[in-house]
């Protein structure tokens, strides 16, 4: 079956991300010049505008600054069978924030603050989407 | 900052009716309102050589118009690639435009068959290019879930909850009572508010916009110019664009943005303020980008009329109706008038200005504030007759 909900378009800057999320890795850009971590991932650091980093390894864990709960599915057929769902913006301890799905509670437990660790879902033989569920 | 008080002003208003769908292509909307603002100014297509608009990809370049209507020599058009943000900068930019000396008279459009044809408030391709691979990829793909996020955030810093949403659903919809161009004219009571069906918790469905097909359109020219023109001159006093650190990589995209609580707003209030010589106390009534109920109270507090946090209790009570200490969105705003991208705020605040705002005129108003944009960028201005 035809996964048919929206699919990251990879492009130079993302694959390494994208990549490690198959492997089941969360990782994150530190410039090499001024160890500024950063995502999501972009050419330039905007701290100190070098163009060379590392990725490294998040240890997965965060928490959430904000979520939304959404019961009206936006297409309509894609999303019919998955309301309600979570999405969350979430804090990770690396210090940048990344959005994604909570699964795992009821929406409506759901709260700010709650400790959150990331799990990997396969969706495609290329893409793996974190997600993240109460640590 | 903006350094022309007084010096340009709006000599000229157009509108189209606002509908779900106008059987009509966009650009005979934008021809239409175009038409409608040089009448109303007393003036000719032949006397407009300036143009500037926005779009999503989703309206027509200002030469198709310009090709439509007739004008000679359009010496200028621009056409900003850009969301609700931009409603109040493209009337900054003509008077830009006009002290450099570009063009004379220059209008201001925005068209959109906003409901029958390309809905913002839809689904996006389902592809995720770009940016849009780190949300759409979560089910988080609308205006509406974008927004909501925020709203989260507001209410849990500061308490902000569902009543004080309402009552800016209930109070736009009475003022939408007394406007003939509004789409939303029926009653509505804070039952009905808290009986819609939730969208996106913590948003119900009448904490979103409309979706409307139409045009507005806003001719300016020089203050001097504008005199002695047919209408009351209406004064572009001060403006300001912009926003903070990490706007984003395209309107959606906050991911980056260092405090959802408060929006562009707070960043381009110390500019718009000094541009225009007045502070909050000094505006009469307002006209305020209300895609959401929500995005209300976070440029109520980043402008100043109330201090961080307070917005929820600040627009009950009455305060925000007309009679209140401060009137918004008097015609019935982009929740019950209709979308015009944020354009037609400054529709109403020019009528109100003027004096022709009908049944729902604020009696003995100087000063009216227009703003537009909701998140991480967007543009005010204050107006005054």
């Amino acid at each position: 079956m035809t996964y048919a909900k929206p699919l990251p378009v990879v492009d130079a800057e993302t694959r390494p991300f994208w990549d490690a999320c198959r492997d089941g890795k969360l990782k994150i850009q530190a410039c090499r010049n001024c160890g500024h971590k950063r995502f999501p991932p972009t050419f330039y650091c905007p701290k100190c505008n070098s163009p060379e980093h590392d990725w490294i390894e998040s240890k997965g864990h965060g928490r959430v600054f904000s979520w939304i709960v959404v019961r009206h599915p936006v297409p309509r057929d894609v999303y019919a069978a998955d309301v309600p769902y979570v999405v969350a913006l979430i804090e990770l301890d690396e210090g940048v924030r990344i959005a994604s799905n909570i699964v795992g509670i009821e929406p409506e437990k759901v709260a700010a603050n709650m400790p959150v660790r990331v799990i990997f879902k396969s969706v495609t033989p290329e893409i793996t989407l974190p997600i993240f569920e109460p640590a | 900052m903006y350094a022309l008080r007084d010096k340009y002003a709006i000599a000229g208003i157009g509108w189209t009716d606002f509908s779900k769908k106008s059987g009509r292509t966009v650009r005979s909307l934008a021809s239409e309102a175009c038409i409608n603002a040089i009448a109303d100014a007393g003036l000719k297509p032949a006397d407009i050589d300036g143009f500037v608009s926005f779009n999503f990809n989703d309206s027509v370049p200002a030469i198709s118009v310009a090709t439509e209507i007739g004008v000679p020599a359009a010496r200028y058009a621009n056409d900003f690639l850009s969301g609700g943000n931009a409603a109040n900068m493209i009337v900054l930019t003509a008077a830009a435009v006009i002290e450099a000396g570009l063009a004379e008279t220059v209008l201001c459009y925005r068209a959109m068959n906003g409901r029958s044809g390309f809905r913002l408030g839809g689904g996006r391709d389902l592809a995720a290019y770009n940016i849009t691979q780190f949300t759409a990829p979560f089910g988080w793909i609308t205006y509406p879930q974008a927004m909501a996020m925020w709203c989260r955030r507001h209410m849990i810093e500061y308490g902000t909850n569902a009543e004080q949403l309402g009552e800016i659903a209930v109070t736009f919809r009475k003022n939408a009572e007394k406007n003939e161009r509004a789409m939303q004219r029926d009653p509505i009571s804070m039952d009905d508010y808290m009986n819609s069906r939730m969208i996106v918790e913590p948003f119900r469905m009448l904490d979103i916009c409309l979706e409307t097909d139409g045009a507005c359109a806003v001719l300016v020219t020089s203050a001097e110019r504008a005199r002695d023109m047919k209408r009351k001159p209406v004064y572009i006093s001060g403006g300001a664009y912009g926003g903070g650190p990490n706007q984003g990589e395209d309107l959606f995209d906050a991911l980056r943005w260092p405090d959802h609580s408060h929006n562009y707003a707070k960043y381009i209030a110390d500019d718009l303020w000094r541009s225009a010589g007045m502070g909050p106390k000094d505006i009469d009534i307002a006209q305020i980008y209300d895609c959401f109920t929500y995005s209300i109270i976070m440029q109520l507090e980043g402008l100043g009329f109330c201090k961080d946090g307070e917005g929820g209790p600040f627009v009950q009570g009455g305060r925000i109706a007309p009679g209140g200490e401060l009137p918004l969105n008097t015609a019935g705003g982009l929740l019950s008038e209709g979308y015009i991208h944020g354009l037609n705020h400054v529709i109403e605040a020019v009528q109100q200005l003027r004096g022709e705002a009908g049944l729902r005129q604020v009696p003995d108003i100087e000063t009216c504030l227009t703003t537009a944009g909701a998140m991480t960028c967007g543009s005010a201005m204050v107006l005054r007759n």
